[in-house]
């Protein structure tokens, strides 16, 4: 099971509290979370990637562990405690303001 | 009895505001959409318990959502249901790719920047939705950058109608300072095949066959502040308006200017009369009286906000040129709010309601054709968007 924290308006948006937690098929890198969370709550999709190019949202980052992977090659597996659901995946925006 | 919903969109989520014919005792929900800009809510006249909601984000892009009670439950188009194994979803809803394709449009990939140089097209939101006139599953969306694109199932997919792009002078629209956004759509209610649209700072087009094939209508439009002011495209229109009952007749407010055209947009003619400045965004005709039309003057495209610091609505019943004050019930000083282009919304009970909203939070209306007004809420996030709907 992996577990995926994301911002609130995005929690508010796929009706869920909390962290979500994910069944995730072969190698578990960023796109095949992506790609798991997009399918478990498809009103995700176009929100954290770019309908099209698959690209991430300028405003958003990834993390595991304090360790940002935003520029991390998407199909890079995901560290163990990632994978074995010991610690989240986080998609984390911007602060807002000042 | 009948009564009225009006749809607010504002920077921070949507509400909505309900009374009953008098407008005199109201109900406020919201926010609904809390945190995300509202860019338009809109009702289907064919069902008026189907509204489409327009959401934005710096951080998460476009969002549409729908509503099949009337605004009281909202839901993402094709996004409540869950695939079945080894299917992907579509996730369409806030789906929106311009058509490159040689077939249904000429390919345009750049449009003309700031600078003057070639830049790409690139979705940025939608500014405006405009329900069809005759089934609820139909509805266009005006986007930014700017383009056309239409859903007939209700807001799951949406498809690009790129005659509008590739007419022929699409590559040399330029952004005006607030973006290239087509922010105006009008379905004339006398003929399917005929729609106007507008666009910041391309100018006014219409399609007499659908949405296969458009023309420029700016003829007669003088904007200063271009290089060839009479130019075919190019002219800052911030908002149309008609009269359902004479769809051939256009208002409009652009940048600088009042302006009607009486032959389809054919010919425009300057309608400014003895306003005390011609700078706006809104405007919008009486249900009932087709010569009669409504503007909020703003001071200058420098300074949004109204001259003296009063906030007045000015009417004309003659159509145009003559125009009177209605300020009872409106601050008269001390008054720095702006009203955007998609604010001013009018209902169709028998004395005509006339409603807008303000970048200061208030919604004001009046129930008699803009003799007498008053705020329904005072302190709400900036307004973008006001619409209204006549409810039995």
């Amino acid at each position: 099971m992996i577990r995926v924290e994301i911002p609130q308006h995005l929690r508010t948006l796929a009706k869920v509290t909390g962290e979500v937690q994910l069944e995730v098929e072969g190698p578990v890198t960023q796109r095949s979370v992506l790609d798991a969370l997009e399918a478990r709550y498809p009103m995700l999709r176009g929100t954290i990637r770019d309908h099209v190019t698959l690209q991430r949202r300028p405003f958003l980052r990834f993390f595991v562990r304090e360790e940002d992977w935003s520029l991390e090659q998407p199909d890079k597996p995901l560290p163990e405690a990632v994978a074995s659901g010991k610690e989240p995946f986080l998609v984390i925006g911007s602060i807002a303001g000042g | 009895m009948s009564g009225v919903r009006v749809l607010v969109g504002t920077r921070k989520g949507a509400f909505i505001l309900t009374s009953d014919g008098k407008r005199e005792k109201w109900d406020i929900s919201g926010p609904q959409f809390a945190g995300w800009e509202i860019y338009h809510m809109k009702g289907s006249p064919a069902d008026p318990n189907r509204i489409y909601a327009s959401q934005t984000s710096g951080w998460f892009g476009q969002i549409l959502q729908r509503s099949s009670d009337g605004g009281k439950t909202w839901e993402t188009p094709g996004g409540e249901q869950m695939p079945k194994p080894g299917e992907f979803p579509s996730g369409g809803s806030n789906k929106f790719v311009y058509d490159t394709s040689g077939e249904t449009g000429k390919p345009l990939t750049t449009h003309q920047w700031y600078d003057g140089t070639q830049h790409p097209w690139e979705f940025k939101r939608v500014w405006h939705l405009e329900p069809s006139l005759t089934d609820p599953d139909t509805c266009y969306a005006g986007v930014e950058d700017a383009a056309l694109f239409r859903t007939t199932d209700g807001g799951k997919s949406w498809n690009e109608i790129s005659g509008l792009r590739g007419h022929g002078t699409g590559a040399s629209w330029s952004p005006g300072a607030g973006g290239l956004g087509l922010h105006t759509i009008i379905l004339d209610p006398s003929n399917p095949n005929r729609i106007y649209i507008a666009i910041s700072a391309a100018g006014a087009f219409r399609t007499d066959d659908g949405g296969k094939t458009w023309k420029p209508i700016n003829k007669g439009l003088k904007s200063s502040y271009i290089p060839n002011p009479e130019a075919e495209t190019g002219h800052c229109v911030h908002h149309m308006a008609i009269h359902k009952s004479r769809p051939g007749v256009l208002f409009m407010q652009k940048h600088w200017d009042v302006m009607r055209s009486d032959n389809a947009g054919d010919l425009w003619k300057e309608v400014s009369g003895n306003l005390p400045t011609d700078f706006g965004f809104v405007i919008d005709v009486h249900a009932h009286e087709p010569e009669t039309i409504y503007v909020v003057p703003i001071k200058s495209d420098g300074e949004h906000f109204p001259p003296e610091g009063k906030l007045r609505v000015f009417r004309s019943r003659k159509g145009g040129n003559e125009w009177e004050a209605l300020t009872k019930g409106l601050p008269q000083s001390n008054c720095y709010v702006n009203v955007l282009r998609d604010a001013m919304s009018v209902d169709s009970l028998d004395k005509c309601g006339v409603y807008f909203g303000t970048t200061g939070g208030q919604v004001y209306v009046s129930a008699d054709a803009g003799d007498n007004w008053i705020p329904i809420v005072h302190d709400l996030p900036a307004v973008l968007s006001v619409e209204v709907q006549t409810v039995q």
